[in-house]
């Protein structure tokens, strides 16, 4: 037996259950951990810089690109902010549109988040499951905006146009016989509403299967239960936010404090843990699955009742249409002095944080009335999140880490910006 | 927006003759504090039971070198165009003044118990820039006051651990003060006859794509404080 008990030794970047590029520096002793310093910026693309050099439209596509799994959502927080200095009214069409992308987005993220969660504890088939959802909801993505993650979809002033009246159709292949292109075409014969209608009538079925799975798992338990601990009073004094804030029995959701968009006409609960651990942060994210699919069909309902425009009126902001753009001279004028100059914001300062699936995503925007933001500031969840890391991880087993880890929900697209 | 004037006032009364100006922005009341105040301020909001503001949100740095500066103008007519390489030399023309200090630095802090939300900016005239560190009162500052450290340069005192944290290891210089070129100072690359990466000042003429353009009402509104000051000074 060797009498050295205390180790220092390095985790990541390039570590399966890093979640992308992290680097820790572990201090423990025997298996126990002492103290982890985390590295981070391995990822930095600066983004808040680029912004700064170009015009605000153009910039859209950076907010996909921050927080990979819920990319509609960063777009989200962003446009708003846009809309804020602009005083730009947005048609109630495209409030439910986004609303409806929104926690499409978080179910997405959470799909995502339960998959690599159970696989970095050691369950594998969760994330097969998980991946097929995603599968659907991607191609709403796709048949909404044409991409099927970076949609820049959302703009300031509405979205960018209105939903497809046809999902596009599976063709069978040396790899999907007729029999299974067939199933894989059953919903896709009506529009893109019908298509989603659809899909939250089988998803409720489909979280019960993964719970069945997981939930009361004695193995899953055993990993999760009473890991990573936080209390509520320590949440807040951590700057934690979304669930892993409402996992340590705090009722705070934007949604409900502060709603933007039509969040406030919408009926739903915000589920909270009772213990803070990480077995409450699974427990409150997949009851917010089931609570975004109730949003979902409230948003499907009203926009199959409900036509009208889906973007702002205001040419000074809002691109022309293609064919009056052709026909009418104001119009071909404004559509060029958009797409090269773009166009100024009134000088101001303005803070707007909304529930991002992974907890408060906010963007801080100073304008000083140029066509582009003079300082963009990006508030990422889980940055807050990972600064806990070395509290959160004191004194748990080495394996424990790992659960840790991705009971944050950590993309490295955001953390480091 | 009862609320928020109901804060503005319970603010101006509790913390008048400590901080410089309370203003409502667009969106939530503003506090302008000093350096000296910060400690106090902060612990004060955090405790006070009327206020109880726990939960910090963000704190970022800010560089208004460039403030209200247009690199475009379009009313006066050139031979020569627009030239799209940024001279060093061209600072620009300062369309909107800005006669505050260089830095700044701005907290945004909610009240989970009251649902409040509150700005607190502290300007810093001196280079390098130095304010109390927060941390004791928020620990979410800790990774916070290291970025705006890495990013702009201003120094935490008081901060247990101000290094840097998302450029590299050994980066020189701040990259989001705003004399500090996009394209940035060096490039790595790897040398295959030395078998390693080396870093070489950066071959790239940096390039602006669409140029900076102040326009619209706010030029009116320079127009207006122009002749505002022209009357004051007539008088």
């Amino acid at each position: 037996m060797s009498e050295f008990r205390h180790f220092t030794f390095n985790f990541g970047p390039q570590h399966p259950s890093a979640h992308g590029v992290l680097r820790l520096i572990l201090e423990t002793s025997g298996e126990t951990i002492e103290h982890i310093d985390p590295h981070i910026g391995l990822l930095h693309r600066a983004t808040e810089k680029l912004a700064e050099s170009k015009p605000y439209s153009q910039n859209i596509g950076y907010m996909d690109r921050l927080d990979y799994c819920s990319m509609m959502c960063n777009e989200h927080a962003y446009v708003l902010a846009l809309e804020a200095l602009l005083n730009l009214d947005v048609p109630t069409r495209a409030q439910y549109i986004r609303v409806m992308f929104a926690e499409i987005t978080r179910i997405l993220n959470h799909l995502m988040w339960l998959g690599a969660h159970a696989l970095d504890i050691g369950a594998m088939s969760v994330f097969l499951y998980a991946f097929r959802e995603r599968e659907d909801l991607i191609d709403c993505y796709e048949a909404v905006s044409g991409a099927r993650m970076h949609a820049t979809y959302f703009r300031p002033g509405g979205v960018y146009r209105d939903l497809p009246d046809s999902m596009p159709n599976h063709e069978s292949s040396c790899w999907h016989n007729e029999k299974e292109t067939a199933s894989l075409n059953r919903a896709r014969d009506g529009s893109l509403l019908d298509f989603v209608w659809d899909f939250t009538e089988r998803f409720p079925a489909l979280i019960d299967e993964y719970e069945t799975l997981l939930t009361d798992n004695r193995i899953w338990k055993q990993r999760t239960v009473d890991v990573g601990i936080v209390t509520a009073e320590r949440a807040i004094a951590l700057g934690f936010s979304g669930p892993m804030l409402r996992g340590s029995g705090v009722a705070w959701d934007l949604r409900k404090k502060r709603p933007y968009d039509v969040y406030n006409e919408l009926d739903f609960k915000i589920p909270i843990g009772t213990n803070g651990d990480c077995y409450d942060r699974y427990l409150v994210r997949v009851e917010e699955m089931r609570q975004s699919t109730a949003i979902v069909r409230q948003c499907v309902t009203w926009l199959k009742q409900n036509q009208g425009p889906v973007r702002s009126d205001d040419a000074k902001v809002v691109p022309p249409k293609r064919e009056k753009m052709k026909t009418s001279m104001e119009a071909q004028i404004h559509h060029f002095k958009l797409k090269t100059e773009g166009y100024s914001i009134p000088p101001g300062e303005v803070y707007v944080g909304t529930e991002h699936p992974k907890g408060e995503f906010g963007i801080s925007l100073i304008s000083d009335g140029a066509n582009k933001p003079y300082r963009l500031k990006i508030r990422a969840a889980s940055f807050a999140h990972l600064g806990a890391l070395n509290e959160m991880c004191q004194g748990h087993m080495l394996a424990d880490l790992a659960a840790i880890l991705s009971s944050i929900d950590v993309v490295f697209g955001e953390v480091d910006r | 927006m009862s609320s928020e004037s109901a804060l503005h006032h319970t603010l101006t009364d509790l913390l008048s003759g400590r901080v410089d100006a309370i203003h409502q922005d667009s969106d939530m009341v503003s506090i302008d504090v000093s350096a000296q105040n910060l400690l106090e301020v902060t612990q004060q909001l955090r405790d006070e039971p009327s206020l109880r503001f726990d939960n910090l949100i963000e704190l970022f740095g800010v560089d208004y070198l460039d403030y209200g500066r247009s690199y475009w103008r379009t009313h006066e007519a050139t031979t020569g165009g627009f030239d799209r390489g940024v001279a060093e030399s061209d600072k620009g023309e300062q369309v909107i003044p800005w006669d505050k200090p260089r830095f700044a630095v701005t907290y945004i802090v909610r009240s989970i118990c009251h649902n409040f939300i509150v700005r607190l900016r502290v300007y810093l005239a001196m280079d390098p820039p130095i304010v109390p560190s927060v941390v004791g009162i928020w620990p979410l500052a800790n990774w916070f006051e290291r970025e705006a450290f890495d990013l702009f340069g201003i120094i935490f005192d008081g901060h247990p651990d101000l290094r840097r944290i998302l450029t590299d290891y050994g980066f020189i210089g701040h990259p989001f003060r705003k004399d500090f070129p996009l394209i940035g100072h060096v490039e790595l690359r790897y040398d295959a006859q030395s078998k390693r990466c080396v870093y070489e000042p950066v071959s790239i003429k940096p390039r602006v794509l669409v140029p900076k353009v102040i326009r619209g009402d706010n030029r009116y509104l320079q127009e207006k404080t122009n002749a505002h000051q022209q009357e004051v000074s007539d008088e």
